[in-house]
């Protein structure tokens, strides 16, 4: 009987490790540290002696640079900034997750998106595919998360025109940019 | 001297003097690097002992035009991977961040002549296979314009290649993993192959590169960014001395938007394999017979 319940915590045990281990491989992603704003991160710095209001409104005082164009309408700060811990995110299930994890708040919604980040297929990637170091860019590395619509830049100038490619007074990359386009 | 008839002797002995004095002089102008330089055999036929002499021998050269010490690689195809490129027509913003991150990474010339590897073409929305209402010299103040859409168009690294066909001295060749490649120690300059390429996917050093010093990448591959000479073509590698050490390419890392893929055919698990199961997926000019595996796909 004793090595019945011995073998058991023992398939048990194993069964935890590998849950864990699973667990571990799909939700944690080698990302670089979020994009905060300069000096806003830790937020309780500031919050942890305030007192929590959680009525919807406009702020007046803080955060005025911050004006949510991401469905507007039907969210606010504390939908997916917690309450009750400013240096974490939060899920519609209200767990809490930290910023790193912030992907999985932004999948929530955009479900297909987030099945294309995982697979790198959404999404930038750097440093080697193999044998070394990769980086995933999180979602809020190119998406503003409070107005996630990608901006536009300005473009590289373009190649010279075959007429100024071979100018013999060009001295730098620039020559032939002042000529006719 | 008419009626003077010479023997075969004769012939000889003067065709024999004048070669020796040829030789001689030549001896005297051209120094012993370029001389080994000059008798270089093809990359292909080299041993692993010449390939060490050459690499050796260029470094040197390197050294001494350019004043740096450049790492020159020649490592092989690994066994059992294809490369290919997966490109997302729907999120390119035609910002050319990759033109000139491949400059860069590749050692091209700057000015005079000015080379570039990717071309970034612009479309008038809903034109997409009309090519000829492409436009390459677009310079607006803010990129992507409305009415528009962009196609970074570069070497397709074809897995049926026109160009290789066509050089008369087989100095471009694809490698094992699929990399079309060139020696640039022994073309001829004949652009053939840029006449082939329906893609334009080749340039061709019509003088001496001008790459600024500061600006030189030193870590190169023999078959990829090493500086090339006046006189020959070059191409994109698909950045070959980064992806056969399991890196991305520098035009992948050098998109903002996250346009480009790049992962191994054979690989089930790769990036472009998932893309090919999962997008809708086509090939430029297709129905050329080329078999590019540069693939563009509509992530939305």
């Amino acid at each position: 009987m004793r090595r019945i319940a011995f073998v058991m915590v023992l398939i048990g045990l194993f069964a935890f490790c590998w849950y864990e281990q699973g667990k571990a491989k799909q939700e944690d992603f080698p990302v670089p540290r979020p994009p905060f704003s300069e000096g806003i991160f830790p937020c309780s710095n500031c919050h942890a002696g305030m007192e929590v209001n959680i009525k919807r409104r406009e702020l007046k005082e803080e955060h005025t640079n911050i004006k949510l164009k991401h469905g507007s309408i039907s969210r606010w700060c504390l939908d997916c900034h917690d309450a009750a811990n400013r240096d974490m995110l939060r899920l519609v299930n209200g767990d809490q997750i930290d910023f790193s994890h912030s992907y999985e708040l932004c999948g929530q919604c955009h479900g297909p998106t987030y099945r294309d980040w995982k697979v790198g297929v959404h999404g930038k990637r750097v440093g080697y595919f193999d044998g070394g170091q990769r980086t995933y860019f999180l979602c809020v590395n190119c998406h503003n998360p409070h107005d996630p619509k990608f901006k536009p830049i300005k473009p590289e100038p373009p190649p010279f025109k075959p007429l100024y490619r071979y100018d013999p007074t060009a001295k730098t990359g620039q020559a032939g940019q002042t000529g006719k386009q | 001297m008419a009626g003077k008839r010479y023997s075969r002797r004769d012939f000889i002995k003067l065709a024999s003097v004048a070669t020796l004095s040829g030789l001689g002089l030549s001896g005297i102008s051209c120094k012993k690097a370029d001389l080994e330089e000059f008798l270089q055999t093809h990359y292909l036929e080299m041993t692993e002992e010449d390939k060490k002499r050459t690499i050796a021998r260029l470094e040197e050269k390197y050294l001494k035009k350019y004043g740096k010490q450049f790492t020159i690689s020649t490592k092989g195809a690994k066994p059992g991977t294809l490369w290919a490129y997966g490109l997302d027509l729907s999120r390119c913003i035609g910002c050319r961040r990759c033109v000139y991150g491949c400059v860069k990474e590749n050692n091209n010339s700057r000015y005079n002549p000015q080379l570039q590897w990717i071309r970034v073409i612009r479309l008038p929305e809903g034109s997409l296979i009309n090519l000829e209402n492409a436009e390459h010299y677009y310079n607006p103040s803010q990129v992507p314009e409305p009415g528009y859409v962009y196609m970074p168009v570069q070497c397709q690294h074809c897995e049926n290649p026109p160009c290789v066909k066509v050089c008369p001295v087989r100095a471009t060749w694809k490698e094992p993993d699929g990399l079309v490649v060139v020696d640039y120690n022994w073309c001829i300059g004949c652009r053939y192959c840029i006449a082939a390429c329906p893609y334009k996917g080749r340039v061709f050093n019509w003088a001496e590169p001008n790459i600024p010093t500061e600006e030189l990448n030193t870590a190169v591959h023999y078959l990829g960014n090493r500086p090339r000479y006046k006189n020959v073509v070059d191409k994109c590698t698909f950045c070959v001395q980064r992806v056969r050490n399991g890196r991305y390419p520098a035009c992948v890392e050098a998109c903002p938007t996250g346009t480009r893929k790049f992962g191994n055919l054979l690989d089930p698990d790769s990036e472009i394999r998932y893309l090919l199961d999962h997008k809708r997926v086509f090939r430029l000019k297709e129905d050329l017979n080329t078999e590019p595996k540069f693939y563009y796909f509509f992530g939305l």
